[in-house]
């Protein structure tokens, strides 16, 4: 069985802050993460590895340095990993990601059985590559898996819904989002982050992926950016200080002044 | 592009003949949409049977449906809802389409997108129309909610957005609005059958909803422990409320995740938010702003939670939040 894992670097949001003069993202220091869900995709790829065999490719699609998101997957036991980077895909949108993202697939000569993906990621927390790429590569996608089962045919899988879970029979190849109920990923072994520095880790660009190049980076991206701001700022507030007891009177005085208590 | 019909769509989900709560927040938040660039808003509706459906569809402001019949649409699957979709958006042209940022919705929205080179901007928090480039500014929050972002799509039609549950507020019309329907024939039966749906279950969450919660009560990494937790609970029992959470304290397993409130967790819109010892990743503010008033509860003064509170109370939640479940016992006994 070939599994691809589709994965992101990200930076660590929750480190992420914002200065509130300039409306910038102050990114200075902030760490470069494999995408959380993505870690949960990869992990749900070793486990069917681990019962059935096979084999497991990752791919990312991002800047150079991304390679290293590449690597970190080899050492928790990735058996391939492809770079999908090129200056003309800078700007891509959901769009262009997910046609670019389609080509290198189209060009890997394993026959793929099955494509994961987390099920968002945490910077652009769109959800929408999975699904895109599904469709471009012509496969049945199931959202939100937290568990896959092989059958004769395909695959079991349990997806979370909004008020339990639905349990899908898919032919392979599929496609699956992954979330983060589904497992937690291993520990990278000593011997397979050796191995993973070493690895040639090939870099798929415009040359290799022949794209259409109306449909890549930011020309074939169909949303743009406008405007970028922070967060609105409440100004009528009103805060609070001293002794508990005295401030909760005074809040709860206040509350009730709103009749929202 | 130019020869798109006027029309904006809302995407009338629907499960076992039961329209999704957010159909209804979307077609409230539709007719402002309409009001200000002159379309007229509609609703697409794909079903085994759709008739039932027609009249509350009506009274939130749909003036047109577009009825999509078919024994194969009696449970959701992508292959069959976005090929409905995708045909209906290639016969009629429309200007925008909104679906809910459900299961269903981040399965079917970004498939059809695909199909037909549309733009779509997931979880938006604000749609406005720019009357001058006549186009739809979508506005969400991006980098976990860290900044936001607005959106447009200048050059692909239909625009197309998700929106999660609770971010709009639902306005019925009136309860006789009357409008046109449209019986549109899809042929589904060159589609190859790929995944079939073998079982779905309701899960009884036992933790009070957090979606209809009209008080919610929730703790962050400051509440120091997952037995602290009692504090919170204590709080949202005294006012009838359900306990939320932030991702930090999800991730740490001081709580189950059914509680995370937040960009990737639920979207909540309740009277009074209380947040204790959250500091205000805006990855969670993205999840709770709009509720109708917030309190925060915090022993740095800087945080940015205090940033987005009518109420902000500065000093140790271990003290104030009992101090504050004692007071309302009080008040309520």
């Amino acid at each position: 069985m070939h599994i691809v894992v589709c994965i992101k670097q990200v930076p660590d949001s929750d480190k992420v802050t914002i200065d509130r003069e300039t409306n910038r993202l102050n990114r200075a220091g902030v760490p470069s993460i494999i995408n959380p869900f993505d870690e949960n995709a990869l992990e749900m790829a070793l486990q069917l590895k681990d019962k059935h065999g096979g084999k497991i490719t990752v791919i990312s699609m991002g800047p150079p340095q991304a390679e290293e998101a590449l690597r970190t997957a080899m050492s928790h036991g990735a058996d391939d990993a492809i770079l999908i980077s090129d200056r003309k895909f800078g700007g891509a949108d959901t769009w262009a990601t997910s046609y670019t993202i389609t080509l290198a697939l189209k060009k890997l000569t394993e026959p793929v059985d099955l494509i994961l993906f987390g099920k968002q990621a945490i910077d652009g927390d769109t959800a929408q590559v999975g699904p895109g790429v599904a469709h471009f590569f012509g496969v049945p996608m199931i959202t939100y898996a937290k568990s896959c089962e092989v059958t004769d045919a395909g695959f079991r899988v349990q997806q979370v819904t909004d008020h339990g879970y639905n349990v899908w029979d898919v032919e392979k190849p599929a496609a699956l989002t992954v979330v983060k109920e589904a497992n937690s990923l291993r520990m990278p072994s000593l011997k397979k982050k050796m191995a993973s520095k070493k690895a040639v880790i090939p870099v798929w660009g415009v040359e290799q992926l022949q794209p259409d190049e109306t449909k890549i980076g930011l020309a074939g991206s169909p949303t743009k950016v406008n405007k970028v701001f922070a967060p609105p700022v409440k100004l009528n507030k009103e805060i609070l200080s001293g002794e508990p007891a005295d401030m909760v009177k005074e809040l709860i005085y206040k509350l009730r002044e709103k009749k929202v208590l | 592009m130019n020869n798109t019909n006027k029309e904006i769509w809302v995407y009338a989900e629907q499960e076992n003949g039961k329209l999704a709560g957010v159909v209804f927040e979307l077609l409230s938040e539709g007719r402002k949409l309409a009001a200000k660039s002159g379309y007229t808003l509609c609703a697409v509706l794909a079903s085994a049977n759709g008739k039932p459906m027609h009249q509350e569809l009506f009274n939130y402001g749909a003036k047109k449906i577009y009825n999509v019949e078919d024994p194969r649409l009696e449970i959701y699957q992508n292959d069959y809802f976005s090929k409905v979709v995708y045909s209906l958006i290639e016969k009629e042209t429309p200007e925008i389409v909104l679906y809910g940022a459900s299961t269903i919705g981040r399965s079917l929205a970004p498939t059809v997108a695909v199909m037909g080179w549309a733009g779509l901007t997931a979880d938006c928090t604000e749609l406005d129309f720019d009357t001058e480039r006549q186009c739809l500014l979508q506005t969400r929050p991006a980098f976990g909610g860290n900044i936001m972002a607005t959106i447009i799509c200048p050059d692909h039609r239909p625009q197309m957005s998700t929106v999660r549950s609770n971010v709009f507020k639902k306005e019925r019309v009136s309860e006789h609005e009357t409008g046109e329907v449209v019986d549109v024939k899809i042929d589904l039966s060159g589609i190859k059958e790929r995944m079939k749906r073998v079982e779905s279950v309701i899960e009884e969450v036992n933790t009070v909803d957090l979606k209809a919660a009209d008080y919610i009560v929730s703790g962050g990494r400051g509440v120091g422990s997952p037995e602290n937790f009692k504090v919170i609970e204590g709080l949202a029992n005294a006012l009838g409320g359900a306990v939320g959470a932030s991702r930090a304290t999800v991730d740490a397993g001081w709580i189950s995740h059914h509680h995370q409130v937040g960009q990737t967790g639920k979207t909540v819109c309740p009277l009074i938010y209380i947040a204790c010892g959250i500091s205000g990743a805006i990855q969670h503010l993205a999840g709770m702003q709009s509720a109708d008033l917030i309190i925060a509860i915090n022993k740095d003064s800087d945080a940015p939670i205090f940033d987005v509170a009518d109420f902000g109370l500065v000093g140790d939640l271990h003290q104030i939040v009992p101090e504050f479940t004692k007071q309302i016992n009080a008040l309520r006994s």
